[in-house]
Formats: structure tokens, sequence, C-alpha cells
């Protein structure tokens, strides 16, 4: 058994709920033992590093410190956001002034000792595909899946260190070990308008929506994607989309763990379908029983 | 400046296109753009592989390579008040691809940090947004979306932005009606009370 410090990030517990909940059931039934970070709290997200990197930094740290109280040297979340955060954090800190400034805003300062991760990493690197292959129970065959990873899951690689920065394969790879048909999908790392939802709608819709008409060109029967604000801009926002770009799109959006869970047979109630906001039924019908699959 | 435009004389051209004079150069702007960004902007050659990959160029006033053209100019106000800074989505595309390893996106988000100081925010809804966000940050230690929402809606005057969301949103539970106050919010509160005593810049 796997470990690991976990930090679910503010989104798990409002709009992205039911990815929190399948990370967890996806984890549960992998062997990966999740530590909540005790009283964690919020990275700052994109706005803490607009307005400075010191106030951003400090936010960020605030968790690696608990993380480092926990006696522990990696954490892992589900959220590329908090991930670009916590990681942009510890890079900075290698800096022993700027480390000294972060430090002066926390009662408990950070000692930079952690490596943060995204959930997707770990699973990719530490979980072995067969293991994940002799646990399907349900089979994806008969879908047609994109694999988008948003902007900042593998950029910049520098920073990242993780999978490929123009062409990521982790979930592509996951997706196909659980038998689903993974489809070219040429927009993988094109950022789909980040949080600029509520103050500009407009971008988000030519963002998303560019994303949308991708994936129908290559004939995806649903999304799945990794990132909170990705899965709520190409979701939630799909009805506003199709209202400013007057298209009908109706292509689910899943989060990969949603996905996984259904494959390894996972309690329905923590994988959360009935959360998704364009009705995945559909897509998931395209699924064929394993008597016909054979 | 393309089609059609091409019987324009060139003493018009002014009309059409901004035009900086190199002799308001600013050293000083140059010098702390580079010093808090720990980017050497020299390097830039203008090749436009950034602007080339930069998702947000039809929303900007100037396109990223042509801010940092202006940086490597000193045309300190011109950048400070543009505004693709507040536009920039920092998707690290630009940082990603640049042949000559500068981290543009870092760059952008500097420039908006000096914006910030020094009183300007041309797209202002993008400020209020994360003014909002943060304030939750501070008060709850947590992002607390219903809050923030309606924290933004009174500050920016927009009190109908996403309305049409919130029947999907609440019913499917995922907008709590109350926050998740931690029990560390006065530490998380007292970062920002530092922040703003110290006046940190990095």
């Amino acid at each position: 058994m796997l470990k690991i410090a976990y930090y679910p990030g503010c989104s798990g517990q409002g709009t992205s709920l039911e990815y929190d909940s399948s990370t967890r059931a996806v984890c549960r039934a992998l062997d990966i033992e999740l530590m909540d970070i005790p009283d964690w709290s919020c990275c700052g997200s994109t706005p803490a590093h607009t307005v400075n990197h010191v106030l951003s930094s400090a936010l960020s740290a605030r968790n690696l410190a608990q993380v480092e109280g926990m006696g522990m040297d990696k954490v892992m979340t589900p959220c590329p956001s908090c991930l670009t955060n916590l990681r942009t954090a510890a890079h900075k800190m290698e800096d022993q002034e700027f480390r000294a400034k972060s430090n002066a805003l926390l009662d408990v300062p950070c000692k930079n000792t952690v490596n943060a991760q995204s959930v997707l990493q770990v699973l990719a690197e530490n979980v072995d595909p067969e293991l994940i292959k002799s646990k399907v129970v349900k089979p994806l065959t008969g879908i047609r899946i994109a694999c988008y990873y948003g902007c900042i899951m593998n950029r910049p690689p520098e920073l990242m260190r993780f999978d490929h920065h123009e062409n990521p394969m982790a979930m592509d790879n996951l997706m196909t070990a659980i038998g689903a048909e993974v489809v070219p999908f040429p927009l993988k790392v094109e950022c789909c308008g980040a949080s600029y939802g509520i103050p500009r709608g407009d971008i988000v819709a030519r963002l998303s929506g560019k994303l949308l008409d991708a994936g129908r060109d290559v004939g995806a029967d649903a999304f799945v994607t990794a990132c909170p604000l990705c899965q709520m801009n190409l979701d939630l926002r799909q009805g506003q989309i199709n209202h400013a770009l007057r298209e009908n799109f109706r292509i689910p959006v899943f989060y990969y763990t949603q996905l996984l869970g259904y494959a390894l047979g996972l309690d329905r109630a923590e994988l959360g379908f009935e959360k998704l906001c364009v009705d995945p039924r559909l897509a998931l019908g395209k699924i064929k029983q394993p008597a016909q699959a054979r | 400046m393309s089609t059609g435009r091409f019987a324009v004389p060139y003493r018009k051209l002014g009309m059409l296109m901004q035009i900086f004079d190199l002799a308001t150069s600013d050293q000083a702007f140059i010098a702390e753009v580079e010093a808090r960004s720990h980017q050497n902007i020299r390097t830039c050659y203008q090749c436009g592989n950034c602007t080339a990959g930069c998702p947000y160029t039809f929303a900007y006033d100037y396109s990223v390579s042509q801010i940092m053209r202006l940086i490597q100019t000193g045309q300190k106000d011109a950048v400070l008040k543009s505004r693709a800074l507040w536009l920039c989505g920092s998707c690290q595309s630009c940082t990603t691809r640049c042949p000559n390893m500068i981290d543009v996106a870092q760059v952008m988000d500097v420039c908006r940090h000096m914006a910030r100081e020094a009183g300007y925010a041309t797209e202002r809804a993008v400020k209020v947004f994360a003014d909002s966000f943060l304030a939750s940050v501070e008060r709850h230690g947590r992002a607390y979306e219903l809050g923030l929402m309606a924290a933004y809606m009174t500050r920016s005057g927009r009190v109908f932005t996403d309305v049409d969301l919130a029947p999907q949103v609440l019913m499917r539970g995922k907008l709590p009606f109350k926050p998740h106050p931690i029990q560390g919010r006065e530490q998380v509160a007292r970062i920002f009370e530092r922040f703003r005593k110290g006046g940190q810049n990095a």
C-alpha cells in the first residue's frame, strides 16, 4: 500500500465534488492511501499569482509546511491549478532570499522539502498498468474518447516535469488500459479560457468552443479531463457556449477518474455521474456490455 | 494593417498605426521588469512564436510579442495600461515555446503586478474577480464559491453574471450555501495582513 499526503483543493468541495470523490474511490481501489493534509487552506489559485509572487508562494507554502508537519515529503493533488501553485512556490523558494520573504508571511515557516505531484502522475508512474487492466470489470469498449489535459498540467516542462508538454499521453494510456478507444485529439494542451468564465465569458465561449468543435471533428463521444476548471468551462458552460456560438454541442465531459472508477466497477454514488451538466447517458450507452464485446 | 489599405499615403499611416517615440524609452522600467521577472528581455528577437501559440491574441490590444517589444523599448505607459496584461490566462504556451527560454508568462505576470501597483486596471472585471476571490480566501481560509460570486456581483455591478447557471449548480449540490471554515483561517488572514504591511516585492 502506497501512503501519500493529499491536497484536495477548494473546488473539490464545491464545483468539482465528483472529481474529489471519484479520485478517492479510485485510489482506494488501487491500494493508494490518501492522507488528507490537516486543516489545509487555499493555494491562492490564479488570482494570487497575478497579484504578487510572494503572497502566492506563502499561501501555497502554508500547505507545504503542513505536509512537512505530517513527516511526509510528497503530496498529490487532483487539481492542476493547485499543483502549479505548489510547484511554483517550491521552485521559487529554492532561492533563499525569496524563501525568507515567503516565510516572513507565515506563522510556521516552510522548509521546502516537499515534492508536489498530480494524482495523474502518481497513477501513471506508481501503479502498474497491468494491475489496472486486471481489475477492470466493465471495459469501456465502444466509447470514443478525447483526452484533454488542459494548459498547465504539463507546462512549462522545466517546472512540471511530467509527461510531454505538447503531446501528453498519461490519460490516453489509462483510457486505453480500461478498453476505451482514444481518438487523436490535436488540442490536448490548448487553453480553455481558464478563470475568465465570470469576468469575460466571451473569451471562454470562444476558446472552449474551439475545443468542443475539435472534439466533434475527431468523432469523440465524450471528453475526459483532469482539471476542475477545464471541466467546468466545457461542461457547465456548454449551454452558454452553444448560445454564444449558435452551436449545438452535446458532448459530456468526464473526469478521467470517473471513467476509471466505472471500469473498475466502483460504487456509482462515489463516481458522481449525476453531477455532470451535459447528460452522459448517451455516451455511456455506447459502451458495449461484456457479452457483446467478446 | 492589411487588405485595402495599400493606397494610404505614408504620412497618414500614423492614423492607422500606433507609433512610439524611442527617445522616450524608460530605462528604469526595463531594468525593473528584468529584475522582478529574472528574465533577460533583451534576448527576445521577435520571432513571434509566443503570439502564434497564444490563444488570447484575439482579445488583446497588443499581442504578447508586441508587449515584449514595448518592454524592450521602455514604453512603460503603453505596457502598464494594456488590456493584454489582464487577459493573459497564464497558460504557459509562450513560455513553453520561446526559443530563447524566456519565461514570457512570468514577464506578463510581473507587468500585471506593476500595473496593479501603479493603480491601472484596464480590464476592471478581471481585477474585481481576482480581488473578490482573494477576499474570500482571506476571510475563510479557503475559496468559498457562492460568497465570492456574490462579492463579485456587488463590486462589479454585474448582478446577472451567470444567473443562467444557478439552477444547474444548485440542483446538483455544487455550490454549498455555507463556507467550510478552517481552524487556521486566522493564520491565512495573517498572511494577507503581513503582506499588506510589508509591501513585498518579488
